[in-house]
């Protein structure tokens, strides 16, 4: 039974700092951006789990969220309103 | 970069590169047998594997090795890793009919 | 660092080790047949089915949501769903179609491996497996547009759409001008797979 999701679309979050080894799916490029929800895809079993063939449940709440270029990446020459959307799950992300 | 040897060395995005190569190749039957032994391995009928798994197991592949070997040879591989892991076989099967099979190819 | 191998330029130890990835498909295949976990008939049909798969599945869908506002509708709300109403069969994974409009432009990758919507588009090219792509178009997607050929204008927002999990993106990409009647079938054949990527708008060769 998986808990309520945290976030709402619109919400700022911050994605966390975490270094761990493992099987990651949060890029390394997001760590520490600020970004804004744009939806909850759902809840799904946790990769970082499955990737050790256990079952990686209660399933963790998966939202894609969206940062601006310009967060990302001090020196980026497109334009300001560019943007890139990675789907993060929960447990890596605090609200903003 | 200090900081470099906890990234993940597939973990590339925003790392500087080259020109993206445009040349394609036509896929091999092998490497289409391999991607069948992904899909039929990890699909819910035979769920001898896991995607997560292969994933990991391509992962660990030493920075030299991931950038040398061609994408299904690193499929392969990391097929090869999980079964190993899952104990479908063992090193030893593996390798006396790997054996078997260099010395058909040699004949 | 190219994934391709150029067998003419290749030391010998390394000729050796492409053998031993080949060498290790075959045994692999052979055990597991041999222990009942797959049989060759399966292998030879998953070979076909993937083989089956190209871009043209993904055509249709676009060609679809060009002439039919509901489709379109349907098809940006749950892709899995209406891919299948085209019969096309999706799997487990959720496909989810972006839209480009005049203000937005989308670009697909998968940074940490080679996620792609293989269901509707076929095995993806080895430039979006490759780590040029895969570094870059996070970072400047704009200078991979136009190694592509193409020029997005400064005030079009460009999304950069970085499949980390189990979705799946296809760009439902612009309708190019001066197609109006023209038919599915018609309009479907103007639909390539690298604008159902991104990096390409669809072009009408008339125009």
């Amino acid at each position: 039974m998986t808990h309520p999701a945290k976030y709402a679309p619109g919400v700022q979050v911050r994605v966390r700092k975490l270094r761990p080894p493992g099987h990651l799916r949060t890029p390394w490029y997001a760590r520490g951006a600020v970004g804004v929800i744009e939806r909850l895809c759902g809840a799904f079993a946790n990769p970082e789990e499955l990737a050790y063939n256990r079952p990686g449940l209660p399933a963790v709440p998966l939202y894609r969220v969206r940062f601006r270029q310009t967060e990302l990446w001090p020196d980026y020459r497109g334009s300001g309103q560019d943007s890139v959307e990675i789907e993060i799950f929960e447990h890596w992300l605090d609200p903003a | 970069m200090r900081d470099m040897t906890m990234r993940g060395h597939h973990d590339m995005g925003g790392l500087a590169a080259g020109e993206i190569p445009r040349e394609g190749h036509d896929h091999a039957w092998w490497e289409k047998r391999v991607d069948a032994l992904q899909v039929l391995l990890s699909s819910p009928r035979h769920a001898l594997l896991k995607v997560d798994e292969l994933r990991r197991n391509i992962e660990a592949l030493p920075p030299d090795a991931y950038d040398r070997m061609s994408y299904y040879e690193r499929w392969i591989a990391a097929i090869t890793a999980t079964l190993l892991q899952r104990g479908v076989f063992t090193a030893e099967e593996l390798g006396r009919r790997m054996a078997e099979i260099e010395a058909r190819e040699r004949s | 660092m190219s994934d391709h191998h150029h067998p003419h330029t290749h030391a010998a130890d390394a000729e050796d080790q492409r053998g031993y990835y080949q060498v290790m498909e075959i045994a692999v295949r052979e055990l597991l047949i041999e222990k009942g976990i797959l049989t060759q008939e399966e292998i030879r049909r998953a070979v076909e089915a993937m083989d089956a798969r190209g871009p043209v599945q993904g055509a249709r869908l676009v060609a679809r949501a060009w002439t039919d506002p509901a489709f379109k509708a349907r098809l940006l709300a749950d892709g899995s769903a209406a891919a299948r109403e085209l019969g096309l069969e999706i799997g487990a994974l959720r496909l989810i179609v972006v839209e480009n409009t005049p203000r937005l432009h989308n670009l697909i990758v998968c940074t940490l491996c080679s996620c792609y919507p293989r269901m509707v588009l076929g095995l993806p090219p080895d430039w979006y497996k490759s780590r040029a792509y895969r570094s870059r178009a996070v970072r400047e997607p704009r200078a991979v547009l136009r190694e592509f050929g193409t020029e997005l204008a400064p005030e079009v927002e460009l999304r950069v759409h970085d499949s980390t999990a189990d979705m799946r993106y296809l760009v439902l990409p612009h309708r190019p001008p001066a197609t109006e009647g023209w038919s599915e079938e018609r309009l479907a054949g103007l639909v390539t797979r690298d604008s159902m990527i991104g990096v390409a708008f669809v072009q009408n060769p008339n125009n």
